[in-house]
């Protein structure tokens, strides 16, 4: 039986402390599989690519690879081109924050090998899964965005702008070309495009820790994108 | 097919039972020209309620803190001992 390989796609920008612990987590956890990590870093003023080095002497270049970028640029085409160096057969993208514990991957990998689905999607917002970490008004809006989202985009999924998720490489390559949104609306448009080109997706129960160092923000502006984000793709999709 | 148009299918299709209705006098006359109202009174309750439901049963894991402190406690011990200095302000 070929053992199958897994290119974990993580952008980083000043992620100096958190880049670590997620390295080491990752090994931690996925002991038994074959894969490679790829850190796609913004020129982080704060070093992180220095620790990324050390990270490298550490594990071994095959399975620490640095493609760094010269500017802060967007999260989309940090995944092209991370995807450009990717040798898997599968591709995982996850964020460098703690907030995806590597703890999920091998029930992404599990998940994927038991219904051969091309995209396996974390959800914060099943039975198993959960959020910690988020006022009241913070679970409305995302709540409102959700109902907002199955009434009217009809999406497949439960948790659109989730971004851990394991793709069969050639899918990911494939949806990605057609993808034009930036930011989360990026994520938004990727699962969406994916259902309508009638990939098999399926969904893996996640949990959520809002941000342990650093502060993540959701204000009248990401909700003003979320909307035309939402609006575009009942048109565009 | 585009989505704006699965939905212009839905509205067409609802459209033309409201007419039908209309025409057919089932249901008396200005009760039937009100339908359309009724129905988006409806769905704006349906999201409300949803969103209701959805506020009270939100999944939550107040244990995944406390296990996320655990993991970086070990993962920055474990750094430490391999010599890489991350300066954790």
């Amino acid at each position: 039986m070929e053992k199958n390989m897994y290119s974990i796609i993580i952008p980083t920008y000043n992620e100096r402390l958190n880049i670590a612990l997620v390295v080491y987590l990752v090994f931690k956890h996925l002991r038994e599989f074959d894969f490679e990590i790829i850190i796609v870093d913004d020129s982080s003023p704060d070093g992180t690519q220095d620790i990324v080095k050390q990270l490298q002497l550490l594990y071994g270049e095959e399975r620490i690879l640095l493609r760094a970028r010269k500017k802060k640029l967007g999260l989309g085409t940090a995944y092209c081109h991370g995807l450009k160096h990717a040798s898997g057969d599968f591709v995982i993208i996850m964020d460098a924050d703690l907030s995806h514990h590597p703890k999920y991957l091998p029930s992404f990998i599990r998940k994927q090998k038991e219904t051969e689905a091309s995209i396996v999607t974390g959800t914060r917002y099943v039975r198993g899964g959960g959020v910690h970490g988020w006022n009241l008004m913070r679970k409305l809006t995302s709540r409102g965005a959700n109902v907002l989202a199955q009434t009217f985009l009809w999406p497949g999924v439960s948790d659109l702008t989730g971004s851990f998720r394991l793709y069969k490489k050639s899918v990911l390559e494939d949806v990605i070309g057609s993808v034009v949104s930036k930011g989360y609306v990026f994520q938004m448009e990727m699962i969406v495009r994916a259902s309508r080109k009638g990939y098999h997706i399926e969904e893996v129960p996640i949990t959520f820790v809002d941000r342990v160092y650093g502060t993540s923000k959701l204000g009248g502006s990401e909700i003003v994108e979320y909307l035309k984000g939402l609006i575009y793709l009942i048109f565009a999709t | 097919m585009k989505h704006i148009l699965k939905i212009l299918e839905l509205l067409v299709t609802i459209s033309a039972i409201w007419i039908g209705l209309l025409q057919a006098s089932i249901v008396s006359s200005s009760y039937a020209w009100l339908l359309p109202v009724y129905l988006i009174i409806l769905l704006g309750c349906y999201g409300l309620f949803m969103v209701g439901v959805g506020l009270m049963f939100f999944p939550t894991c107040p244990q995944e803190s406390h296990l996320l402190q655990k993991d970086i406690a070990e993962a920055k011990d474990f750094l430490k001992r391999e010599g890489i200095d991350v300066n954790s302000d």
